[in-house]
C-alpha cells in the first residue's frame, strides 16, 4: 500500500491520543499501582465503618497496599462486611487486625492494616478477626462529656481547678 | 428475445407526492442511436432519466432497459444493470475530492481488480478520447464548465457501457464548448457502439447531431420524430419551440385571474 | 411543516411533533450508517482519510483550549483552595474536573464546532452538486463509500483528542498552579494520583467520549445527508448541526454523569 503524508499525520495524531490515554492512566490517575498486579482479596467485618468508601486506601505503616473493593450489610450478623483487595507483593500474618482510620481531623477515611505475630501469612478468602470500629465523633464526644461528668462528680472536693460545673447537656 | 430496442417505457406514470409528472408515456430507444428527450422546464425529462436509472420507481408502468424490468430487480441486480449505465449530470457532478485522474478511475477502482498500470492506460485512453489528456493532475475546481463536462463524459464512458444518459449537458457553457460536447457524444456514441440518451432543451445543437427526437408536454409525448421531421412539424408546440416564440401553446402568463379583475378595474361596472 | 400564523401552542406543539420525527429518522439513518460499514473495514484507508478530516484539522484548537482551560481552573482552584489552606490539592482539582467532565464536553463541543460543521457542509455540497447521485448511478453506494468512513473517521478521533484535551489541561494547571503559584511539584501529583481512579474517573471519561462522538457525527452527516440541496438550505444544515449536537452533548452528559457517579 503506497504511503502519503496524510497517513503519518494521522499517525501521529493516534500516537499523541494513545500517548494522553496512558498519561492520563499512568501520571494523573492511579492506574500503575493496581492494574494488573495481581492481588488477593481478605474480608473484616465492623460494627461501624463511618463513611468508608469503595476504592478506599488500604495503609500499613503509611504505605497503600491495596484498596477497599466492596462493602456490605450482612444482614445475619449486623455488621458491615468489607472487602480488602491486598496487592499479592505484600504479605500479613493471620492474626493481623484492621481499623478504620481518618486521615487528618476532617479528610477521607481509610483502613489501617496492623500485622500481628502469626506465623502463617493472610490468604484469598481469609477473614481478619480483629477489628476496630470507625471512630464516630459524636460518640466521641459524648463519651468524653461523660466521663468528665463523672469524674467531677467522683471527686468533686478534689482537685476544683481542673472539674467542670454543670455538665449535663 | 432481444430486440433492436434498448429501452422500452410503457405506460408509466409518476408524480411527486401529490403532484403528477408523467401521465402514461411510452417511448421506445433504438440501440446504437443518439435519442434526444426535449420539453419546456419541470416537463419530466429529468424525472425520465432517474426511471431509467432507477433512482425513482414508477407509480404505475414499466421501464424495460436491455429486457429487463428495472424497478422489479433487487438491488444487487440493479448495481449490476448500472454499471452497464452511464450518466453525465448537469455541471458534471465530478467528485471535488478527487483529482481528474482519479475521478475517471472511479469505477475501475470500486468494480474492478485491474493492475495500477492497466488501469493508468485505461484512463488515458478516456480522457484522450475527450482531449483531456495533459488535464490528468488538475482537480476538479480547476477546470472550466465545458472542460469539467468532458472529463464527466469521460469518467461515464469509463467502464464502456451500453447506455449513456445527459442530463442537460449543454447547460451554461459558451458556443465553443457546446460544440465541441455536441460533437463528442455523437463520435463517442458511434466509436463506442453505445446508445445516448439526451435530455436537454437545446434545440438547434442538439438537432444537428441526434437520430430521434421526443417532446414531452403534460406528462405524455407531444410529438417525435427524426430532426428532419421535427423542423418540418406544422405542430404549433413543436413550432414553438423550435422557433423560441414567446407565446404559444405554452403560454406566457402563468394562469392568473382576469388581470382587469386583478387590477380592481371590475369593480367599477 | 411551515408553522402558520396560529396560536403559539400549536406552533410549539409542530416543532416537538417534528423534532421526535427527526430524532427517528437520525436514528434510523445511524443504523443504516452501522449496517454498511463493510466498507470502511475493508478499505480502512478511507477512513484514515476522515481522521486527518476531523481529527489532525481539530488537533490545535483542542490543545490551545485544553491549555487555556487547565490554566484557568488552576487559576481559580487556587484561589479558592488556597483561603482554606489546601491548596496541595489543586492537582486533584484540576484533574478531576478536567477527565470527569471538561475534558470529553469542552472537547466534544469544540469537535462539533470544527469537524462537524465542516463534515455537514462537506456532505451538503456533494448532494448539492449531484455527487452522491452520480456515484449511486455508478453502482456505488453513497452511504458505504462516503458516509460511513466520515462516521467512523469520527468516533475515533473524539476520544483520542479528548484524552489529549485533558492531558494538556493538566499539564496547564500544572504550569499555572505549581511553575507560577508555587504549590509543591510533589503533592500536586501524589495527590492526584491518589484520588483520581482509573476506571471510575478516566475510563468513564473515555466512554463518554465515544458516545458524544457517535452523536456528533451522526447529526453532522444526517443534516449534510438530509440538507435540500440549495446553498441556503446547507448554510442552515451546518447551523443546526452545531446547535443540534451541542444540546445532544449536554443532555448525554448529564445522563451519562448521573448513571456513571451515581455512588459518589
Amino acid at each position: 500500500m503506497e504511503r502519503t503524508t496524510l497517513d503519518l499525520w494521522v499517525g501521529l495524531f493516534v500516537v499523541a491520543g494513545l500517548a494522553a490515554l496512558f498519561g492520563l492512566a499512568l501520571k494523573v490517575s492511579n492506574m500503575d499501582s493496581f492494574a494488573g498486579a495481581s492481588s488477593y482479596q481478605v474480608v473484616a467485618s465492623f460494627d461501624n465503618i463511618g463513611s468508608l468508601k469503595v476504592q478506599a486506601p488500604i495503609k500499613s505503616a503509611g504505605v497503600v497496599v491495596g484498596r477497599v473493593s466492596n462493602i456490605i450489610f450482612n444482614n445475619k450478623t449486623f455488621e458491615a462486611d468489607v472487602t480488602l483487595k491486598l496487592n499479592s507483593r505484600y504479605v500479613f500474618p493471620k492474626d493481623s487486625s484492621a481499623e478504620v482510620m481518618t486521615s487528618g481531623l476532617l479528610g477521607e477515611q481509610y483502613l489501617a492494616l496492623a500485622p500481628g505475630g502469626d506465623s502463617q501469612n493472610l490468604v484469598n478468602g481469609d477473614k481478619i478477626k480483629l477489628t476496630q470500629s470507625a471512630m464516630v465523633l459524636e460518640n466521641l464526644i459524648s463519651q468524653f462529656l461523660y466521663n468528665k461528668a463523672s469524674d467531677s462528680s467522683k471527686n468533686s472536693s478534689g482537685s476544683g481547678a481542673t472539674a467542670t460545673p454543670g455538665t449535663n447537656p | 428475445m432481444p430486440t433492436d430496442n434498448l429501452i422500452e417505457i410503457r405506460d408509466v406514470s409518476f408524480g411527486y407526492r401529490d403532484r403528477p409528472v408523467l401521465k402514461g408515456i411510452n417511448l421506445t430507444m433504438q440501440r446504437g442511436k443518439v435519442i434526444a428527450i426535449m420539453g419546456g422546464s419541470g416537463c419530466g425529462k429529468t424525472t425520465l432519466l432517474r426511471l431509467i436509472g432507477g433512482q425513482l420507481r414508477p407509480t404505475q408502468g414499466e421501464v424495460r432497459v436491455d429486457g429487463k424490468v428495472i424497478h422489479r430487480l433487487g438491488l444487487t441486480d440493479l448495481y449490476r444493470m448500472r454499471r452497464k449505465m452511464g450518466m453525465l449530470f448537469q455541471f458534471g457532478a465530478l467528485f471535488t475530492d478527487l483529482s481528474v485522474f482519479d475521478n475517471v478511475a472511479f469505477q475501475m477502482r470500486e468494480h474492478t481488480n485491474l493492475s495500477a498500470e492497466m488501469m493508468h492506460d485505461l484512463v488515458l485512453m478516456k480522457l484522450q478520447a475527450v482531449g483531456l489528456r495533459g488535464a490528468q493532475t488538475l482537480m476538479p475546481h480547476e477546470l472550466s464548465g465545458g472542460m469539467a463536462r468532458r472529463v464527466a463524459l469521460a469518467r461515464a464512458i469509463a467502464l464502456d457501457p451500453m447506455l449513456v444518459m445527459y442530463d442537460e449537458p449543454f447547460t451554461g457553457l459558451d458556443p465553443i464548448s457546446l460544440g465541441v460536447i455536441g460533437n463528442l457524444i455523437r463520435r463517442l456514441t458511434d466509436a463506442l457502439g453505445l446508445t445516448s440518451i439526451l435530455v436537454t432543451h437545446d434545440v438547434e445543437k442538439s438537432l444537428q447531431i441526434v437520430d430521434y427526437v421526443y417532446f414531452i408536454s403534460n406528462g405524455v409525448v407531444e410529438a417525435e420524430g427524426t430532426p428532419e421531421q421535427i423542423r418540418a412539424s406544422t405542430l404549433p408546440f413543436v413550432h414553438q419551440f423550435v422557433h423560441a416564440e414567446e407565446d404559444g401553446p405554452v403560454p406566457f402568463h402563468y394562469p392568473a385571474p382576469d388581470y382587469a379583475s386583478d387590477l380592481g378595474l371590475g369593480l367599477a361596472k | 411543516m411551515k408553522p402558520s400564523k396560529e396560536n403559539i401552542i400549536a406552533r410549539i406543539g409542530h416543532r416537538s411533533i417534528n423534532s421526535i420525527w427527526e430524532m427517528g429518522v437520525t436514528a434510523r439513518f445511524l443504523l443504516q450508517i452501522l449496517w454498511r460499514s463493510g466498507t470502511s473495514v475493508r478499505r480502512f484507508q478511507l477512513v484514515i482519510r476522515e481522521i486527518y478530516a476531523s481529527g489532525v484539522l481539530s488537533l490545535i484548537i483542542i490543545v490551545v483550549s485544553g491549555l487555556f482551560v487547565g490554566m484557568v481552573l488552576g487559576l481559580q482552584g487556587y484561589q479558592t483552595l488556597q483561603t482554606y489552606g489546601s491548596e496541595n490539592s489543586l492537582g486533584v482539582l484540576v484533574a478531576l474536573s478536567l477527565v470527569r467532565e471538561l475534558g470529553p464536553v469542552v472537547a466534544a463541543l469544540l469537535f462539533a464546532s470544527r469537524a462537524g460543521s465542516a463534515i455537514t457542509a462537506e456532505v451538503g455540497l456533494m448532494k448539492t452538486t449531484e455527487q452522491l447521485q452520480a456515484m449511486e448511478m455508478m453502482a456505488v453506494d453513497p452511504v458505504a463509500r462516503i458516509i460511513a468512513p466520515r462516521f467512523w473517521g469520527g468516533v475515533i478521533s473524539m476520544p483520542l483528542l479528548a484524552a489529549i484535551f485533558s492531558m494538556v489541561g493538566v499539564y496547564g494547571g500544572y504550569l499555572v498552579g505549581v511553575v507560577v503559584m508555587g504549590v509543591d511539584d510533589g503533592s500536586f501529583w501524589s495527590q492526584m494520583q491518589s484520588a483520581v481512579n482509573w476506571r471510575d474517573d478516566v475510563l468513564n471519561g473515555v466512554i463518554k467520549s465515544v458516545v458524544f462522538g457517535f452523536a456528533i457525527t451522526t447529526i453532522a452527516l444526517f443534516q449534510g445527508y438530509d440538507a435540500m440541496p440549495t446553498a441556503e438550505w446547507i448554510s442552515r444544515a451546518t447551523t443546526r448541526t452545531v446547535v443540534n449536537s451541542s444540546l445532544a452533548i449536554l443532555a448525554l452528559d448529564f445522563i451519562l454523569t448521573s448513571f456513571m457517579f451515581k455512588g459518589m
